[in-house]
Formats: C-alpha cells, sequence, structure tokens
C-alpha cells in the first residue's frame, strides 16, 4: 500500500467530515483541525473511519501526532504490516 | 378529537413550513412518532406526535409557504382502545417497534447511528445490515424520507435564514432576561487523569470525549442546585425535574444550535457519548427532532476547542441558566502553600436574575468543581 494511496483514502474519509472544503488546497504539512476547522468529536469521527479503513487501534497518547495530513499518512504506512 | 398543530420550534420562531408528512389518513400513531418534517431557519426538523391516535385529515399539504405556529395541520382521533402492535402495519414506525435484525442494531449502536433515523430495505420495512452499512457510508447516503423539499436552499439564503433567527432569539434574550454573570476556575487534574485511564481501557469506537465529563458534572451540580433547571413561564420558574441539556453544536454552513439530550442523569458516560454522537450527527445533517429544539431544561456551550478561554453566554428562553465551559490550559495553581501547575478550566454561569440570586448561582459552581473533582462518581 503506497502513501499516495494512503493519502487518497484519508481525503475520502477528511472529505466526509468537511464537505465544503477544498481538500486540494490542503497542503500535506497544514494543521489539518485548524484548516478544516475539525472539532474533537470530528478528530474522533476521523480516528475511527481509519480505525474501520486499516483496522488500526490508534492509542489516545499518539492522537498529538497527527496533526497534518502528511502525519497521519506517515503514521498509517508506519503501522501497516 | 386532537389537533396537531405547526409547533414553535424554539423561542424566536413564528413560523415554519410544512415540508412532509409522514403518516397518512388512518395512520395509527403513538406519542413520540415522527408525523411531519418542518423546515425553519435553523434547518429541517422531524416532529413527532404529542398523542396516541388515529389519524384523521391531513388539512395542509406541504409546499414552500410559510404557515404559522399554531396553524392546525392535521386532526387526529384519540386512540379509546390500545395501540395494535405495529406488525399489522407495513409502515416502519420510527421509535416504536422498530423492525431491525439484530445485527443491524448492533451494527448501528456501534456506529453511533439512530436506528430510528434508518429505513429499511427488508421485508415489511425492517432494517437489515446492509442498510445501517449504507447509511455509514455517508450521511447523503442515508435513506431520505417520503419526499424531497421541492427547492433546496442555497448556502447564502440558509445561513441568512440561521442568522435571522439567532438575531431574534439573542436580542429578545438580552432584552427580557436580566443576566447575571459568575465564574470559576476548575482543577481538571483528577477528570483528565480518568479520562485518560477510561480511554486507555476503551476501544477507539467506546472513547468518551471530556464534554460528557462537563455535562455529567452540570447534571450532578443540578441536583444540589435544581433552580437553575427550568422555565421561567408567565412571571414564575417551573423547575423541572428531568435534565435535559441543550448542547451547543456549530454547524458547518454557519449557525449554532442546540438540541436537547435528554435525561443526562440517567445516563452512563457511555451513554451519553453514544447520544452526544448521535445529537452532533443528525444536528449537522438535518435531522434533529422538534422535541430536541424544545425541552432543553438548560443549556451547555464548550468552546474550548477553539482556544477560547471563558464564554459569557445568553440564555436561550424560557430557559434561566446558561453554562459555558473555556478551554483547559496548564495554568499555575496554589494549594497547601505551594504552587504548581495544573490543568486548569474556566466555567461561567450566565442566569437569569429573575429566578435566582448570586448566591444559588455560586452553590452551582462550586457542586460543579466539586463534581469534576470526583470523576469516578459521575
Amino acid at each position: 500500500m503506497s502513501e499516495e494511496q494512503i493519502k487518497q483514502s484519508v481525503l475520502q474519509q477528511l472529505a466526509q467530515l468537511a464537505p465544503e472544503a477544498d481538500l486540494d488546497a490542503l497542503g500535506d504539512e497544514f494543521n489539518i483541525r485548524e484548516e478544516l476547522e475539525i472539532d474533537s468529536y470530528d478528530f474522533l469521527t476521523l480516528l475511527i473511519g481509519l480505525n474501520e479503513q486499516w483496522g488500526l487501534e490508534i492509542p489516545e497518547a499518539d492522537y498529538e501526532q497527527l496533526v497534518s495530513l502528511g502525519d497521519i499518512v506517515r503514521y498509517i504506512s508506519r503501522r501497516l504490516p | 378529537m386532537g389537533e396537531f398543530r405547526m409547533p414553535s420550534l424554539g423561542a424566536d420562531m413564528t413560523a415554519g413550513i410544512l415540508v412532509a408528512w409522514r403518516v397518512g389518513p388512518g395512520d395509527r400513531v403513538s406519542h413520540g412518532d415522527i408525523i411531519a418534517e418542518v423546515e425553519t431557519d435553523k434547518g429541517l426538523f422531524e416532529v413527532e406526535a404529542f398523542e396516541d391516535g388515529v389519524v384523521e385529515q391531513l388539512l395542509v399539504q406541504p409546499g414552500r409557504e410559510k404557515i404559522p405556529v399554531g396553524t392546525v395541520l392535521a386532526t387526529i382521533r384519540s386512540a379509546g382502545a390500545p395501540s395494535l402492535g405495529a406488525e399489522s402495519e407495513a409502515k416502519e414506525r420510527p421509535g416504536q417497534r422498530l423492525k431491525i435484525s439484530p445485527a443491524a442494531r448492533r451494527r448501528a449502536a456501534e456506529l453511533h447511528i439512530e436506528p430510528g433515523s434508518l429505513r429499511g430495505s427488508g421485508p415489511g420495512g425492517a432494517i437489515q445490515l446492509r442498510d445501517v452499512e449504507q447509511a455509514a457510508q455517508g450521511p447523503q447516503s442515508a435513506e431520505k424520507p417520503i419526499t424531497e423539499p421541492a427547492v433546496q436552499k442555497s448556502a447564502a439564503e440558509f445561513q441568512t435564514g440561521m442568522r435571522r433567527a439567532i438575531a431574534a432569539a439573542m436580542s429578545r434574550s438580552n432584552r427580557d432576561i436580566p443576566h447575571y454573570y459568575l465564574e470559576t476556575d476548575i482543577d481538571m487534574n483528577f477528570a483528565l487523569q480518568w479520562l485518560k485511564d477510561e480511554n486507555a481501557k476503551r476501544s477507539i469506537k467506546q472513547r468518551l470525549l471530556s464534554a460528557v465529563l462537563l455535562l455529567k458534572a452540570v447534571g450532578r451540580a443540578l441536583e444540589k442546585v435544581p433552580q437553575l433547571n427550568g422555565h421561567w413561564i408567565d412571571g414564575r420558574l417551573q423547575v423541572k425535574k428531568e435534565v435535559h441539556i441543550g448542547f451547543a453544536i456549530a454547524l458547518r454552513q454557519g449557525g449554532l444550535i442546540a438540541p436537547a439530550i435528554h435525561n443526562v442523569n440517567l445516563k452512563s458516560p457511555g451513554q451519553l457519548m453514544a447520544s452526544l454522537g448521535d445529537l452532533i450527527g443528525r444536528a449537522r445533517t438535518g435531522r434533529l427532532r422538534a422535541s430536541e429544539m424544545t425541552e432543553s431544561t438548560i443549556t451547555v456551550t464548550s468552546l474550548g476547542d477553539l482556544g477560547v478561554k471563558r464564554v459569557y453566554g445568553v440564555i436561550y428562553p424560557p430557559q434561566v441558566a446558561l453554562v459555558g465551559f473555556g478551554r483547559i490550559s496548564e495554568r499555575p495553581w496554589a494549594e497547601n502553600g505551594m504552587l504548581g501547575v495544573r490543568p486548569v478550566l474556566s466555567a461561567t454561569l450566565a442566569a437569569d436574575h429573575r429566578a435566582t440570586d448570586g448566591h444559588l448561582g455560586a452553590q452551582f459552581l462550586e457542586a460543579l468543581s466539586q463534581a469534576l473533582a470526583k470523576p469516578e462518581s459521575l
């Protein structure tokens, strides 16, 4: 599973949370919570979506690693078998 | 004979649009069944039947014209005999003997989807596992009710309407309600630690947000000061026994809505999290119910996510109080002559001075602080 494929999948999840957002303009290293105005409930929904997609249990301690789109893609890539 | 009238879904509402009927003449309805969809400036809402009965006549057809609050929309013959089982009708009755397979019900619970909001594709309108999975794919793919609104509101129209509704309500509140404000800083050390330990034990789908603890603590504090939990009607306070907390939710297309989470005191943190998730989901996709718009006994607004330190809110009539939470931030904290650093939360109470005085307000905030210091008992 390439990082690009992972990124597309994450973008799909983000599109559901922020349907009106221009995701093409979302840089890989921007803080997605700020850029997309995602609150803590939305963030949890995103993580649940990632959990369902990839089967990854993401501990609360890891949340702070997941700031940008790039961070999330790299995190998933590291954790996938 | 019962009359179903255009309901008022908030202090500011004067008229609504009848978007669709969910029942027809001859249908049996029970208290709580959804019988119509109404659109206001704040969005689309499902309206429940107040009493049991049989629908006689639909007096108004769905359309785009605004119908004044109180206009009779349908007549309902009150039930003399006990209502028959849903098995005798092909139609699905949301919230009443819902036809849903055990697998679908489990999956819906896992995904925080309200079973009553789904349409079933199985025999007799039964909800099957694939209906739940389909609904989970995205809010838009969930089956829409019988008719769509003839004209979709543009985003600009929605925002204008929403702002008009908020302007009316907030102006009225500030004009009619003599507000007083109290504030306190709460040490969230124990609460956050409890949350961390709890969430470490839970899989991601079961995790709790701190909002859940705040809601439970407000409920607990209201047991000590019930005078903040009620409605000011006709010049006097009606204290309510049940605690239905209106939770302020920001809508992505702009605007704010504060639907009620019912019976906060009777729910566990896990159940509250499920209710909260369900409510946020439905608020954002326009599937709230009329009862959720009118039954709040107090409102809580939490702006911590946005980095706001303190919230001075405006009470939503006929309620008599609003609790505001800011963000949790590390601050110096002095205790027993020693200085340390603690996670501190600013909580404010806006209250109606006709109903309570500062003394009761202060007792409430003290009770709130104590409740959050003992999270395991919430």
